[in-house]
């Protein structure tokens, strides 16, 4: 046998290392050329700069407010897919995809064509809640955009892989719909629930373009830190350290994040 | 809290259209055989409200739940018919634990956490599972998960009770314990119910009568003795082969040990105990056709179970001839076409017949 068999029997062609270690040496090569190139000397004054705080403060705030919007939006549309079939429910998950694959710019400037002063409800809106564009307000919405289709995806997949069986047997002992659904479907897909809401949080954390577009990078208000990262970076000088060790930070927080992740996953009910 | 079941309906599947008119008299159980894809689980679908008919009505204690075809179309949903479900994968909701799992049904009809729970608890039980209550299913066995399943499926008090394939996968050795579990709590309960199955055995231990389906069509339809031992449909008689005579037990027994049957007939049939039997308790016993021999005169000596009959019919079988006695008790005997020509045997005529105790099981029912 020249297959490679672990202690749990699992085997895979030795074909397909190759490409596998080159993929894994791109994506951290990167990551380490920042490491490398880092000012471990001004690091922590760069990281502990009161724009710095400002723009993370409001990065985890933004990207929280975000997320609970994501779920309350995300969850139904997501049950809604995973339960019906059809042409609608095709064209419905197309269009959820369509903001995967846009460039964030492009979502920034349709809002800002739907919210802005001149946009299509920009006039209703403004009246009722003032100016959304450059607002902490135009953030949050920009960060939802860009991450809903990540939460609505991932959590459909968990949904229909968890199949509809355990809710037909609710159903015949007498639950309704509503007890279904929380009693059952909800903590069946929990770890899935987890794993799309870190990923929409994530993805919210690291949202440019959108925000860039649509809120602006004012401090305090809609800096958050991959704007403030632009703008240290663009700048001359010293500041490009101090992009590098903003980076880095960003790169730690997202990693700690998404680790999260891994624990959940395992303890995935069969 | 039972009640009865009055079906008629009709639906068009991929190759054939399933259509199905039968009742279920309150308190009864009836089983459904037939092949693989003869439609048996779309007809437990139908009624459960899982599926709509093309057209057709489904009642429940004169309730009607589905009416599809006469009027304004309507069916009730699954969780408001009162019909409970019971299938081969017990599904036990892996989130909860074994006791969270039987309070669902009570608990989703409105009782309070703490009479759902003593309820469950109750359930438990009477399924000797008492010391498991806080046990999630995977720390079950295949059997207790079974016995969590049909106590959470009776805990919700359905007036009506679907089995589909409810022993299909469990191991071979925890088959015949689940057997009686059914049997037991299906009588003390009442529980009226639709039994879904492929195993000859089953339907006789826990079914009142059988229905035969192939290909959508019910093609046999009687109580279980005579549709075992005269099966009328060509499915019925491959699976059939089983002889099958109900009586009281007379003697205590325990599982393997020697058991004494009083027939409706007022003979004794000695055989081999399934299970525990203490005098009194319905049982039946149940043994092959190939098992019985034929005598033109009543036979002396060894065999203890030897009765008089009067042969019905002969037919003619791949390797036997298959030789019916008028009722009761109603028995299918294969011979020897040598036997049938040495004994002279033909309808009308009357012979003796003996099988051997180690032969024959007895259930109880």
């Amino acid at each position: 046998m020249t297959a490679n068999f672990d202690a749990s029997g699992r085997s895979v062609p030795r074909i397909l290392l190759v490409p596998a270690v080159i993929g894994v040496l791109f994506l951290l090569l990167p990551l380490i050329a920042l490491f490398a190139k880092a000012n471990w000397a001004q690091l922590p004054a760069a990281i502990s700069s009161e724009s710095s705080v400002r723009a993370l403060t409001l990065s985890l705030k933004c990207g929280a407010i975000a997320t609970v919007v994501c779920l309350l939006l995300g969850v139904p549309m997501a049950v809604v897919m995973a339960r019906f079939e059809g042409r609608w429910v095709l064209l419905l998950r197309g269009l959820t995809t369509l903001p995967l694959v846009l460039p964030p710019l492009v979502g920034g400037i349709a809002l800002l064509y739907l919210l802005g002063r001149n946009g299509l409800i920009g006039r209703q809106v403004t009246t009722i809640f003032g100016q959304i564009p450059f607002s902490t307000a135009a953030v949050v919405i920009a960060e939802a955009f860009v991450s809903l289709p990540f939460l609505v995806l991932s959590l459909e997949g968990a949904l229909r892989t968890t199949g509809t069986r355990y809710e037909v047997v609710g159903a015949t002992l007498g639950a309704g719909r509503w007890t279904v659904f929380r009693r059952i479907t909800l903590p069946l897909v929990a770890p899935g629930l987890v794993s799309a809401t870190v990923l929409c949080f994530a993805r919210s954390l690291g949202e440019f373009g959108a925000t860039a577009l649509f809120a602006g990078s004012r401090e305090g208000v809609t800096q958050t830190m991959p704007l403030l990262i632009y703008e240290a970076f663009n700048s001359a000088g010293a500041d490009q350290d101090s992009a590098i060790a903003l980076s880095l930070l960003l790169v730690v927080v997202s990693a700690v994040i998404l680790v999260l992740i891994r624990p959940w996953r395992s303890a995935v009910p069969r | 809290m039972t009640a009865e079941l009055r079906v008629s309906l009709s639906v068009q599947r991929q190759d054939f259209t399933v259509r199905a008119r039968f009742d279920v008299p309150t308190g009864e159980s009836v089983a459904v055989l037939g092949p693989n894809g003869a439609g048996k689980s779309t007809i437990l679908s139908l009624v459960a409200g899982l599926l709509a008919p093309d057209a057709g009505t489904v009642a429940l204690d004169g309730r009607v739940l589905t009416s599809i075809g006469s009027g304004r179309p309507f069916v009730v949903a699954p969780n408001r018919r009162r019909i409970g479900l019971m299938g081969q994968d017990p599904l036990l909701f892996p989130h909860l634990s074994a006791l969270e799992n039987v309070a669902f049904g009570p608990r989703s009809q409105g009782r309070s956490r703490s009479v759902a729970r003593s309820a469950a608890g109750e359930w438990l039980e009477r399924m000797s599972l008492s010391g498991l209550a806080s046990r999630r299913p995977v720390q079950l066995s295949g059997g207790q998960r079974q016995r969590v399943a049909l106590a959470r499926a009776l805990a919700a008090e359905p007036q009506l009770l679907l089995l589909d394939e409810p022993l299909g996968a469990l191991d071979a050795g925890t088959v015949p314990e689940i057997r009686q579990v059914l049997r037991t709590h299906l009588r003390d309960s009442g529980t009226t119910s639709l039994l879904v199955t492929h195993d000859v055995l089953d339907a006789a231990v826990l079914a009142d009568r059988i229905i035969v389906v192939e290909k959508g069509q019910i093609v046999d339809d009687g109580p279980t003795a005579s549709v075992l031992a005269a099966p009328r449909s060509s499915f019925g008689a491959t699976l059939a082969g089983l002889n099958l005579i109900s009586g009281t037990v007379v003697e205590r027994a325990a599982g393997g040990e020697g058991a004494v049957l009083m027939t409706g007939s007022g003979w004794q049939l000695t055989g081999i105990a399934a299970d525990e039997l203490t005098p009194g308790d319905v049982g039946a016993a149940v043994f092959r056709p190939s098992a019985v021999s034929v005598f033109d005169r009543e036979p002396g000596g060894s065999p203890r179970n030897h009765w008089p009959a009067v042969i019905a019919s002969l037919e003619a079988g791949v390797a036997a001839v298959r030789l019916r006695t008028a009722g009761p008790p109603e028995v299918a005997v294969d011979v020897t076409p040598a036997a049938v020509a040495e004994l002279a045997l033909e309808p009308g005529g009357r012979v003796f017949l003996s099988v051997k105790a180690t032969e024959v099981l007895v259930h109880r029912r």
